[in-house]
Formats: structure tokens, sequence, C-alpha cells
């Protein structure tokens, strides 16, 4: 690490700007080993799983608990749930909020961390859990975390991808394609079996699929039968055809192909290596899974950053104008006009040099790439809230001349209550627009970042550090393909997905657009 | 009858489809003769406009016309195809609209934009375009057209705009010109001038013209023959001078009994109380039943049909028009005599001494201040307790700047505003504060005036917190209560949101706002321009009401001198950011004085022709207030200019104990004080 560092940029920056990072960060660093230490926790409960919240984690489940929260005030005001309504109604994105429920799911599930028991046997008296930091998703995934090839191996393989001297049963040494450990180690005669295996495995998966959605449908349609007081046989027909205010239909459809996708990949990830493995023979499946919290971390967190600032300064700049306009339009434009990569790349180099130095702070290499990932979402976020400062302050400007705010001001009512109850309620649907649509440009620059080494720890899984490791895999002959493929599909998906629903967001929020139809 | 222009029959046009479609349009008939000014009156909402979008096919996309037929002499224009229709709009028919500043392309010049439909529709290739356009604009007055040809809409003014519109609606000399409210954004004395420049082009190219207005006023002025729409419907056709003598409908006679004026004064408007009915249904009855005064079991449940009984003249009604039904105003709402406040001993409440409000201009990259905009430059008042206050003027002349900068919403840059016994303008923080509650403000938009994200509960509480008055919330809840019931609205409107009100219930609901602080006085700004006149007379009514039982003050900012004469008891006009003339309404606005108010007052358009003035036509429009002329600013348009005026601005004269007036006309030379005032310029 220190090599990359040596190679990007060398030790130029001054010692000052580090001593301020280091001296300014040193309570971070720190807390998230306290929660860990803690001796009482782990006596009171000996026989659980310690639980391990690292820093993003935190701030996930305060980011659900403001949307819950959000959407508690929604609910209770007519004119905030009337735009939710007409994206309830949008087909485009109701069908990409599907997908993107599933995303969200998989990231909660890999935002929740925990210390492990150790087996039995291994158990002393002060040491019952490992020192292996894990999620839930690692423990849903463990036979895909646990069954690790050699090296390369393709997509649905029984052979490495390279040849290798295998020595026979009669001491011979032959040149061949080793079989694998464990992708389709159940085969006796790969070549014989492997296609009717693959297809049994496909279709066994398309089965217990279509149980699924059936329940999961039959379910919702009874719900919706019984709310609406029809019969269940009715509210069939009115799905089928599309009559539904909600557009259930599509998304039933797109229910089912994430059923079909995600039961035929369970079967087959069991037995195979569906998307293959990577250069150390970890599954690619699972490291994209992974990459999935990393890139809703970096496209929701970096908003969540940079949203008190923006809010804050564009409508201070807008509602006082004067001074405080001057100062925050200096403070904005000088920012954007520093190259963004730039100020992350000087960020990153100069926080990697202090966790180099304070190696000792960290308790596990998790918590370290988990430091890092954090502060890529607020350097993101520091170079990203100008847009939104300066979209708030113009509509701020142009709202403080409306005659209720001069009427609030007639009132004597003061400022800070003019902004609260006048000003923000007014421009809160330019926010919403803003954080859905920057989602899927942050989740495309941390794949930029990653790829140019001063995105997420290297470490870490993440879609930009599978195409960085791509770099290499494409120069082979014959090439390796699948990290790359399997990194584009699931974001192109993630990204499709968010931008459709932003699309959606936006046609309802937006007054000029609501107004035409 | 060869002689009719435009015929319509059975015309319907719907908004939208699904179960509910809005009938905009529900079977009109009508004919406009060559030559005539033929005037559409009705309230906002009853299908004028969607008429003239009709006849001209340029209805917007949810809007279809589903029935009748449009003939443009022998050219049926509804079977046109959509080429060919082109060719007539612009061609036979043109159309000038109520906005003239979003009218133009602010991109293209004046001349180029003319010479756009010059070259459509009027192509001759001997000819010059560049001679036509200059002829056009000088066909519409505007001086010097050759310098205008190239100069683009921003760098002229609203009026000029207007003729600008109008020289394209000309350009392909059509026989039939479509104006859809054309003067309603513009001030009176440039109402006046456009008014006239229509009737002079009729006159000289024998076009006819369809005047779509709700201002009685203007159709008295210039029309020839009126027809009256209400919700969908032509509900009478009349010649001119019949409907303003005998209005058959009782629509039509409630309309003229709500216009306030002075002959009204000390007794109560006439209302039409209600809405006009939503067009989402299919009528059984007369659309005007439920609120009409003369209402009979028939008119629920039979629709009436139309009754022409005489050439030109008809009346959608099962009265017949019968003139014995004559509405007159029902007894309880007549004589109810306004409390002898006029003579009460004036104790000024607020006394505004040379006020003044400089808006610095910035110029250049360090914005260094190049000049001031002098919106209020030296403006004195009273208002005494109980009494009302109205400042006259025409947009621009720093009317609204003077009521904001009282309630120091704006910092004065110098001059004194004290009320009671407070100087405001010395005022800071906490105690300003607690005097705000004294002052309160009524806007001219009610749609803007309330945050569309709050309840009307939480809009009229907001005050009351900011003040900490009213105690506990239950008691906050039945004060609000009150106040509803007090302006005229059932206490379950507080807990709806502002846009379910329609716009006079809105407004009704920021009186409110107003009254929950427990004001003693009350800026009205123009509270009733948004709104029509017969809504108008509901608010005119329910404010002077509140004056006689609350005591209040008002200080009421118009240009609507009818709205004046029927609420003030003084007046002060303002021109370019200083007062020209101040006295009693009866001395103002029978006798006036000073060059200007003569001027406005004369370009009024006024329903009797009884009380028609001699028209005085003023020149040009306002100057800016950043630059006004030397001397006395009215001099560059006073009809009375003499030397003397571009010299030094004439100071205020006192004619009798409460009036004066700032003319170098009245009173003695004294070139002393001339002297004074060149100095302070």
């Amino acid at each position: 690490m220190v090599k990359r560092a040596d190679g990007v940029s060398g030790y130029w920056f001054p010692q000052a700007a580090i001593v301020v990072v280091i001296s300014a960060y040193p309570e971070h660093c720190r807390q998230p080993n306290a929660t860990q230490k803690n001796p009482d926790k782990t006596k009171r409960h000996p026989l659980m799983p310690e639980l391990v919240v690292l820093w993003t984690d935190a701030l996930i489940f305060l980011l659900i608990a403001l949307v819950l929260l959000f959407g508690r005030l929604t609910a209770s005001r007519e004119h905030l749930r009337a735009p939710w309504r007409t994206v309830a109604r949008s087909r485009m994105g109701m069908g990409a909020l599907v997908v993107l429920s599933v995303y969200v799911l998989i990231g909660v599930m890999d935002s929740v961390h925990y210390k492990p028991l150790l087996p039995e046997a291994e158990r002393t008296a002060e040491v019952t859990h490992s020192n292996e930091v894990q999620s839930l998703l690692d423990y849903l995934l463990t036979p895909l975390r646990e069954q690790q090839e050699k090296t390369y191996s393709a997509p649905l393989a029984t052979h490495l991808y390279s040849k290798e001297n295998i020595e026979q049963a009669d001491g011979q040494m032959v040149r061949d394609y080793p079989r694998l450990k464990y992708g389709g180690a159940h085969l006796q005669d790969p070549q014989q079996e492997w296609a009717a295996d693959v297809a049994w495995t496909a279709i066994i998966g398309a089965q217990e699929a279509l149980l699924a959605w059936l329940s999961v449908t039959g379910i919702i349609t009874f719900w919706l039968a019984c709310r609406a007081g029809r019969s269940f046989f009715q509210q069939c027909q009115l799905i089928l055809y599309s009559r539904t205010e909600v557009p259930w239909r599509v998304i039933f459809i797109v229910l089912g192909i994430i059923l079909l996708a995600a039961f035929t990949a369970a079967n087959l990830g069991v037995k195979y290596h569906l998307l293959g493995t990577d250069k150390v023979g970890e599954d690619v499946l699972y490291q994209t899974l992974k990459s999935v919290r990393t890139g809703l971390v970096i496209g929701t967190l970096t908003t969540l950053i940079m949203l008190p600032a923006a809010i804050l300064m564009g409508i201070m700049a807008g509602y006082f104008r004067g001074w405080v306009d001057d100062v925050i339009q200096y403070i904005y434009t000088t920012l954007s006009s520093i190259p963004g990569v730039l100020l992350i790349a000087a960020a990153i180099l100069m926080l990697h040099v202090y966790m180099n130095n304070h190696a000792d702070e960290f308790a596990s290499l998790v918590e370290r790439a988990d430091l890092r990932l954090l502060f890529l979402c607020i350097i993101l976020g520091i170079t990203s809230w100008t847009g939104l400062c300066r979209l708030l302050r113009g509509e701020t400007l142009k709202l403080r001349e409306l005659d209720y705010v001069q009427a609030a001001q007639a009132f004597g009512v003061s400022h800070f209550t003019i902004i609260i109850r006048h000003i923000l309620p007014n421009v809160l649907h330019i926010v919403m627009i803003t954080v859905v649509l920057d989602f899927s440009g942050l989740v495309l620059a941390e794949a930029v970042l990653s790829y140019v080494n001063i995105g997420v720890d290297p470490t870490m899984n993440s879609w930009g550090n599978m195409i960085n490791s791509a770099r290499l895999e494409m120069a082979r002959e014959p090439i390796v393909w699948w990290s790359l493929v399997a990194a584009l599909i699931f974001m192109f998906t993630l990204v499709l997905a968010a931008n459709l629903f932003s699309d959606a967001v936006r046609d309802a929020f937006d007054p000029r657009l609501r107004g035409g139809s | 009858m060869s002689d009719v222009l435009l015929r319509i029959k059975n015309l319907k046009t719907w908004l939208g489809t699904g179960a509910a479609p809005v009938r905009a349009i529900d079977g009109i008939d009508l004919e406009i003769k060559k030559g005539e000014t033929f005037a559409l009156l009705g309230e906002s909402g009853c299908g004028k406009s969607m008429t003239a979008l009709s006849i001209m096919r340029l209805l917007p996309p949810v809007g279809r016309i589903v029935d009748g037929s449009i003939h443009l002499g022998e050219t049926s224009l509804l079977d046109l195809p959509e080429n060919r229709m082109r060719n007539e709009r612009g061609g036979r028919m043109g159309m000038i609209f109520q906005e003239p500043m979003t009218s133009l392309n602010p991109v293209l010049t004046v001349g180029a934009q003319i010479a756009e439909a010059v070259c459509i529709h009027d192509a001759d290739p001997q000819q010059n375009i560049k001679a036509r356009v200059v002829e056009l604009l000088r066909a519409v007055g505007i001086p010097d057209p050759e310098q205008r040809f190239g100069e683009y809409p921003h760098q002229l003014s609203g009026g000029m705009k207007q003729r600008v519109m109008i020289a394209m609606a000309l350009a392909g000399r059509p026989q039939l010109l479509i104006a859809d409210e054309p003067t309603t954004a513009l001030d009176v004395t440039i109402q006046a001038q456009v008014l006239a420049l229509m009737k002079q082009l009729q006159q000289e190219s024998g076009m006819a013209i369809l005047l779509i207005t709700h201002d009685l006023g203007v159709v008295a002025e210039v029309a020839d023959r009126v027809a009256v729409m209400y919700a969908g419907q032509i509900v009478e056709t009349a010649p001119c001078k019949a409907f303003f003598q005998t209005p058959r409908h009782p629509y039509s006679r409630k309309l003229f009994h709500s216009i306030p004026g002075r002959d009204k004064r000390n007794e109560r408007l006439a209302v039409i109380e209600g809405t006009v009915p939503p067009l989402d249904q299919a009528f059984s009855g007369c659309r005007f039943a439920d609120r009409c005064d003369v209402v009979m079991p028939i008119c629920r449940h039979q629709i009436p049909q139309w009754d022409q009984y005489t050439e030109g003249q008809g009346v959608r009604c099962h009265l017949q028009g019968d003139a014995e039904a004559t509405v007159e105003p029902p007894a309880s709402v007549k004589k109810h005599a306004v409390a002898a406040v006029e003579n009460s001993p004036p104790t000024p409440l607020l006394s505004v001494s040379d006020l003044k409000v400089y808006f610095p201009i910035h110029k250049g990259i360090f914005k260094r201040v190049v000049g001031h905009v002098r919106a209020v430059d030296g403006v004195s008042l009273e208002i005494p307790v109980g009494q009302t206050l109205a400042v006259v003027g025409e947009s621009g002349c720093g009317k609204t700047t003077v009521g904001k900068a009282i309630l120091q919403l704006i910092k004065p840059t110098a001059g004194q505003v004290r009320f009671d016994c407070d100087e405001l303008t010395q005022l800071r923080g906490e105690a300003l504060r607690r005097r705000r509650a004294d002052l309160q403000i009524i806007f001219q938009d009610p749609m803007a005036s309330m945050n569309p994200r709050m309840l009307v509960h939480n809009i009229i509480e907001e005050g009351m917190l900011a003040q900490g008055i009213g105690g506990q919330a239950a008691e906050r809840r039945i004060r609000i209560e009150q106040l509803l019931e007090q302006v005229g609205l059932s206490a379950l409107a507080a807990d709806r949101y502002p846009h379910e009100f329609s716009g006079g219930q809105r407004q009704r609901i920021c009186v409110a706002r107003a009254l929950a602080v427990e004001p003693r006085l009350i800026i009205c700004d123009e509270p009733t321009s948004a709104l029509d006149v017969s809504v108008q007379a509901q608010i005119l009514n329910l404010l002077q009401g509140l004056q006689q039982q609350l005591g209040l003050s008002y200080l009421f900012i118009t240009h609507d001198i009818a709205v004046v004469a029927y609420l003030a008891h003084e007046v002060a006009v303002m021109y370019l950011g200083r007062i020209v003339e101040r006295g009693t309404v009866a001395e103002v606005l029978d006798d006036p004085q000073h060059p200007y108010t003569q001027a406005l007052l004369s370009a009024v358009p006024v329903v009797e022709p009884a009380g028609r003035r001699k028209r005085i036509y003023l020149q040009g429009d306002m100057p800016s207030p950043a630059n006004p002329p030397t001397g006395c600013h009215f001099h560059p348009r006073c009809p009375q200019a003499m030397d003397r005026c571009q010299k030094s601005y004439p100071k205020a004269i006192a004619l009798s104990g409460t009036r004066s007036v700032s003319c170098l006309l009245y009173g003695t030379e004294d070139p002393a004080s001339e002297e004074s005032w060149k100095r302070d310029l």
C-alpha cells in the first residue's frame, strides 16, 4: 500500500496538512474500537455473536431511521403524499423500485456486522469470538464464501482456467486443467454429466422460484382483495388486466424475474461457481453481491453528508442575501473550480498515510476499509454539494419575495422560523429530485475512482475494484472476462433502476410537469 | 345578411375526456357584423378566452370542439385543413393577447417579429418589407418607427409592446381582430391610449373587433354590441346603449350593482353570493339559479331557452328580461348606514414624513453604486384613527414601496414613520417585533400570500404565535374559528389547505390572518385587483364592515378609482415616488387640481355616460424612477407644462385645510422656495 502511495504522487504534500487531518479524526477512529473492546458485553452474553457497528453501518441505520421518519411525516400531510401517489402509479417507477428494494435488502443485510463465536474447541476463557468481522450476508452466502478455488475458473466450470502439473495416481506428471475443488465436484464424469446437471439444477431453481412467486403474489393479492372488499378472483382479474391504481401487474412481473434469477443462482451457486472465480479463486458472484453495499453506501451516505451543508448554505444565501450570500457564493464557486478528482486524490492519500502510521488503532481490516469508505463519502460530499446549494439559493431568492414570507415578516416571525416553516417545505421537492438523480451518478463515480486507485480500499469488495482488476485480466490470453461482465451487469441494473425511478420521482415532483399532465 | 362577418352557431368546446369533461363552452351563438366592436363580457372562468381560441382553432391539447360551426364570411373555419387555417390566422383574423410582456420573443428585434408576420400574410415582392413594417409601426402610433424597428422588446414599455402586438395583428390586414383582455395588464392612462388606438384603426380599416373583457367600463367606452357570458353560455346580447340602460338578465343587473362607486358609499355593495358552478356536469336548470335573487321554481329544473325579442337583443332567462322584475338590492343590504366617522376629530394614528426609499444601482465588477432608483422620494401622509387613506397611482409609482416601508419590511432610506408614539424607523429587534402586531398587510395576490403547504388554521395561528397572544392552543383554536366566522367563512375552513378555496375566500382568509393579531392599521395592497367584480364587492363590504366594528384604519393602495370613491376618506395621488395631490375623496375626485390627477381620472372608463369626463390623453409613459426628469416629474407629459416646470419641483401648496397640491399652476411664485428646492435636488 505504501508502494501505491509512492507511485501515485510521492510525499510532496506538506506535513502540516497531514497533522490537521490526524488531529481532526482521532475520535472517529477510536470509537469503533471502544464498542468492540467492551468486555462487559461479552461476559454478559457469552454465547451470542458479538455485534460490531462500523461507522458506515451506523450512518446507514441513521439514514433508514430518517427515511422512516420522513415517511411518517409524509403520510400525515396531503401535499407531501400527493406526489408520492403519482410515483406509486407510475409503471416504470414501481418496476424500478422493486429492483432497488432487492439491492437495498442485500445492502442492509451486509450492514449488520458481527464477530462470530469461535468453534467450541478453540474457545478459551478470554477469547470466545473470532477476530474476523462478518455480516449477515456473509452468513447467508457461507457456501459461496468458503468454497475457494486455487485461481481463475470460468462461470459454471468444473476445471481450472489454466493448465497445471497434476500428479496422477500412478505418480506420472501430466499437464492438464485440474478439477475444481468445489465447482462441480459432485460430478463423476464432468464431460458427460455437466450439461444435464446444470439444466436440471436450473429447472429445480425455476420451480422453487415459481412456488415462491405464487405464494408471495397470492398473499399480496389476498391482502389487496381484503382491503378493497373484493373477492380474490375479482382482484386477480383486476391485476391481470392492469386495472389497479398501483401497477401491481408490473410489480409482480419484475418480482417474478428477480425470484427466478435469485433461485436459479442460489441452486447453481452452491454446486458451481455461477460467475466463475477470480485470481485467488474467490467466487465472483460473492464479490459482486458484497459490492452492492459499497455502491449503495457511496450513493446514499454521500448525499446524507452533503445535504445539511447544501440546504443550510443554499437557503441562507438566498434568504439573507448581502454579505452572507457573497461569502457562500465565494465558497462554492471556489470549491467547484477545483478539479474534484484532484481534491479526492489528495484527501484519500493523506488518509492513507495516516492509516499506515497508526495501524495499531484499527482492530481489523474491515474496520480500516470502512473508514476509508466513509472518508470517500465525505470527500465526494464536499465536492458535490455545490450544485444543490446553487439550485436552492435561486429558489429561495424567489420564495423570499413571495407575499406569504413577507406576511410572516410583518407578523414579526423570527428568521429561523420563517426558514423552517415557509422556505424549507417549499424547496423540499428540489432536494428530493436532486438526491434521487445524484444517486446513480455517485455509484458510477465510485467505479471510476476505484479504477484509478483513489476509491475504496483495495481489500474491500466494490465494482470499481473488480473493474480495476479486470484491467490485467483482459490482457491475458485467453481473456478472463467474467469479473468485468459480472460487475457491469450488477452495476448497470442498479443504475438503470435508479435512473428510471428518479425519472418517475422528478415527473411527480416537478411543478411544471405536474401542471401539464 | 351579407354584412355578417363572423357567425358562430351552437359552438361547444369541451376540455378533457373521460367521465366528466369540462364543458367550457356549451352551445353559444353569436354574430359579428363588419366594422363593429363586439364585446364579450364575463367573469374569469366563464369561457371567454376559450371562445376566442376556438375561433382561431388554437385550443390547448386537452380541448376539442365537439359541435357547432364557425363561419368567417363564407368560409367554414372548422372544416378547413390545418394548412389553410394557418393562412386565416393572422390573415383574415388577427389576435392580440392579454400579456404584452410574454407575447413577444425577447431575443428578436421588434422589427423582425413584425416582418415575420408581414412575410407570411402580406408578401408583396414589389414592396419593401421594412417599409411596410415601419408603416405598421407608425399606424399604431409608435414614435420614431425607423429607430424602433431595430430595438428589442425589453427596450419598450408595456404600452409600446401592446402597440407592437397590435401592429403584428394588423400585418395581415385582418377583417376581424380578436382582442383578449388587451388592456388588463396596462395602467389606466395607457389603457386609454390603446383603446383609442383600436377605435381609430377600426375607423380607418373597417375591421371588426371581438373584444374580450371583464371590465364594464371598457365595454361602455368602446363596444357597439355586448354579449354577457356566464358558465359557458351567452346569457344576454344587446346593443351597448340598451344594455347599459336596462340590463335584462339578473346576472347583468347584479354585475352593475356590485360595481363600487361614490354614489354607493354609504351602503353595502350588492354581492353575487356563491361561485360559478363547476362546468363538468350536465345542467338540468338555469346555471345562475343558485346565485339568483329572483329565482323561481321553474329555474331549478328547466333550462331557459334563448329568447330573441328584438333585433340583436336577447336573453336566456325564464323571466324573459321582464323589466318589472328589476333587481333592487334587498332592503337589508341597501341602507347600511356608515357611522359618521368623517367628522370625527382627526387624531393621526400613523404619520409619515418625508419618507424616502432609494434602491442603489450597482454596476461594474466591483458593484459600485452608480445611482439610485428613487422608488419613494419624500412622501408625507397621515392616517387618523378609524379612517381610510387611499394611495392612488399607476404601476411603478412607488405606492407598494410606501406600504412596505411603513411596515419596515423595506428599510427606508430617510424619513420618519411615527405610529402612535413610537418612531418605527428607530425601533429594533424585540420592540419592533411587538409593534408589528399593530400594523398588518393584505396583499394583492391571494394565491401567493399563503403558504400552500400549511393548513388555514396554521396560517392564521402564525401571527398569534409570533406575537404570543391568544393563550393556549385550545383558546387560539376558538379565536381562529371566531375570526373565520367574522370574515364570513365556516369554522370548518380551519382544517383545509388554501388551494381548496376560491380567490375571494382566500382573500378572506388573508383578512382573518391580519385580524388575528388585533391590528389597528391594515395596509391593503391592491386587495381586490386580482378578483372578479362580484367577488371584489364581497371583500370591500367586509373591509368596510370591519372598519365600522373595530375602528380600524386602512392605508388602501390601489389603482382603481371606483374602489377609492367607495371606500376611502382621503386620497393621495402618487406620481413617480411623490405625492402630487392629496385631499378628501370629495375634493380630489370631484375637482382634481393637478394636471396628472385630472388626466388619471379622465382616463378611467366609466359605465354611465353621464359620469364621463372630457378625456385627457397623456403622451408617453411614466419615466424611470432611476432617472426622473428635472423639475416637476410630470412636465414631459403634462398638457399644461410651462417653462418653469422644467426648473424646479413644485412645493406642496395647501389649497384648504385638508388638501394640498404640488403644481406650479397654483399658489404664488416664491423664488426663495424654488431656490431651496434646487438645493434639495
